[in-house]
């Protein structure tokens, strides 16, 4: 498929163009003190010289609150919400990216999620690859790239004056036929200029660890002190899961205003104390112990031993956004000594 | 699985009939219910050991097991201990009430597997409700099991669930019969004492049996180690588990003990299985 380019100065023409009828387009933007992929309505406010944003765009296909159906008080019927407009999410970054195929796994388990796939079929995601990693990243450790194509449609490399879009699925092929008016065929030397800042970011990125071992072997540490170690430390505020790209447990909850009802499903997480809490009072993972545990080992055990895949992408949000400082890697260095 | 598009979009269902099982502030009141749509009714299909979630629009769902066997009719059965916000309006609703049912989710016990052998449940208190559809299920088809022994307990004969129906039990060839409970009281003409121990009092033998357990984790703690001294191996044993659960389909995440989901791996479980888990009883 043929790589195009956009100048930097038409930046704004092709924001127009992707998001024209009733096509919606997301973009990284300011919202308050969280950057986040939000609906474009100024292409000024659009931010893409952030490494990562803070909200991951699991976020558009996951929201933070969903409804699942509505209903009045009394009735039995249950009316699901309207089926959504297509849309363009532009500017997610490869580890995000990423995630997304990884969960794809999980919400098409057996039954599949009609809500997320929706979503996932109706979006077209145009990826910006890494040229400045971030200080607390770490995707090649755990099978991802600065400029992994995993789960884009497009991926777009920013260049001094251009930005390089390189489509790689149809829905990619299509997006950027549509932008042909404001775009121009890359030239030979703009693919080598975009391969050299891959090859720099991938060297670039500082962290890692090494994993082998660690998803067959994790479990047998069960009775380690590490746990209680982290745990110490851990607030329970649960960011570390909220921004976490692959954390896609959500609590089902009802709510009601006058007769008018719907069920809903909102993220939620599994260092909360009520996440496993039986009604009897009973918690089978009691202490933030057990919930830290649980965390580390559902990303890099149960999950690979589910889907083949470590549930972790290594964007970092985790160690960048704890209130205490826990840092995953950490975690993981103290096993592998352990094991 | 529902047969709709959409598994997060339960059936509506009308309940038939209610009674309560105990009595006090944790009473476990069984709801019989009826699915609304024909094509619901006639696509369901439950095993025992399944689950289904149960809930009420404005309120909120819960997962309880399904406590009845296929083999009993065209109807679902749950027997709902009186806990948390859910359960206490699921008690408010009567006859004629509708509720909203999803499912059955989960495994189930392995019935065609466990064909020719000896089947033993040992239930405690509300324990016995994923228990008694195994006991239907083999007494509807007795000529295809070697024997039926039913062991339930519970601390007093008050706190015995399903109790209208022992009495039938008792003079039935189907099946040997063991009520006991914890304390003495007066007219209680069957055995006092703890599940575990009367399991050691009936000694089965673990030849060609299969040892179905469900009741508090101190019971099982008990049952199983003394199943252990009648030689029982673990592959014999089974239990079911139960953990706080949103969608009943391995995504909400919750559930998991260990690398398994209880809603789809479970909650039917081989202690072959759990004892492998280090949180399976937790």
């Amino acid at each position: 498929m043929e790589i195009i380019k956009l100048s930097k100065d038409k930046f704004a023409d092709f924001l127009a163009s992707l998001s024209e009828g009733e096509q919606k387009l997301y973009a990284p933007q300011w919202v308050g003190e969280s950057l986040r992929f939000a609906p474009v309505t100024d292409s000024s406010k659009v931010e893409l010289g952030m490494a990562n944003t803070t909200v991951p765009p699991k976020s558009i296909f996951f929201p933070q609150t969903e409804t699942l159906y509505r209903y009045e008080l009394g009735g039995t019927e249950m009316q699901q919400p309207q089926v959504r407009d297509t849309g363009v999410v532009l500017g997610a970054r490869p580890c995000d990216a990423r995630a997304l195929v990884i969960v794809d796994n999980l919400f098409n388990w057996d039954l599949e999620d009609p809500y997320y796939n929706e979503q996932r079929v109706k979006n077209t995601v145009v990826g910006l690859a890494c040229n400045n990693p971030c200080a607390n990243c770490f995707c090649p450790s755990v099978g991802g790239d600065p400029a992994s194509t995993e789960g884009l449609d497009v991926l777009m490399t920013e260049l001094e004056d251009v930005y390089l879009l390189q489509p790689l699925t149809e829905k990619g092929q299509k997006l950027c036929q549509s932008v042909a008016a404001v775009t121009e065929k890359a030239a030979a030397g703009d693919q080598d200029a975009a391969e050299n800042l891959h090859q720099q970011a991938r060297e670039q990125v500082a962290r890692k660890i090494e994993t082998e071992g660690i998803p067959e072997n994790l479990p047998k540490l069960w009775e380690n002190t590490l746990w209680q170690e982290t745990a110490n430390s851990c607030l329970g505020c649960g960011i570390c899961t909220f921004l976490c790209p692959t954390c896609h447990c959500f609590d089902i909850q009802d709510e009601v205003e006058g007769i008018e009802g719907r069920r809903c499903r909102m993220w939620d997480s599994c260092m909360f104390k009520e996440y496993t809490l039986h009604a009897s009072g009973h918690n089978p993972r009691p202490t933030r112990r057990e919930r830290t545990r649980n965390r580390i080992n559902h990303k890099y055990s149960y999950f690979v031993d589910k889907f083949d895949v470590i549930a972790c992408v290594g964007c970092g949000r985790c160690i960048n956004y704890c209130p205490v400082n826990i840092d995953i890697l950490e975690i993981l260095q103290q096993a592998k000594e352990a094991l | 699985m529902c047969n709709n598009a959409n598994p997060y979009v339960p059936y509506v269902a009308t309940i038939e009939d209610t009674w309560f099982e105990t009595e006090g502030d944790r009473c476990v009141k069984t709801f019989k219910v009826t699915l609304d749509e024909a094509a619901a009714r006639d696509s369901w299909s439950h095993q025992p050991g399944q689950c289904a979630m149960v809930g009420l629009l404005g309120i909120g769902e819960s997962m309880f097991c399904i406590s009845c066997s296929p083999t009993e009719g065209d109807f679902l059965r749950f027997s709902i201990m009186r806990a948390g916000k859910n359960t206490l309006a699921l008690h408010e609703q009567e006859a004629g009430d509708k509720i909203t049912v999803r499912g059955p989710y989960g495994n189930s016990f392995p019935m065609d597997d466990w064909k020719g052998k000896h089947i033993i449940t040992i239930g405690g208190g509300i324990g016995q409700a994923p228990l008694r559809p195994i006991v239907e299920y083999v007494r509807a088809n007795r000529d295809q099991y070697a024997g039926l022994t039913m062991i339930y307990g519970a601390r007093t004969s008050e706190d015995l669930c399903f109790k209208g129906e022992f009495e039938e039990m008792a003079q039935s060839e189907d099946l040997s019969c063991n009520l006991t409970i914890d304390i003495e009281e007066e007219g209680w003409e069957h055995n006092v004492g703890f599940v575990p121990s009367m399991l050691m009092d009936l000694s089965p033998s673990p030849e060609n049996a299969i040892a179905i357990t469900c009741g508090p984790p101190i019971m099982i703690r008990f049952v199983l180690e003394n199943l252990k001294k009648l030689g029982f191996a673990d592959e014999q044993i089974y239990t079911t588990l139960e953990n706080r659960m949103k969608c009943g389909f391995g995504k909400c995440g919750r559930c998991n003990v260990g690398n398994l989901y209880v809603c789809k791996d479970g909650p039917v479980f081989s202690y072959a299985t759990l004892k492998e888990i280090p949180e399976a009883f937790a």
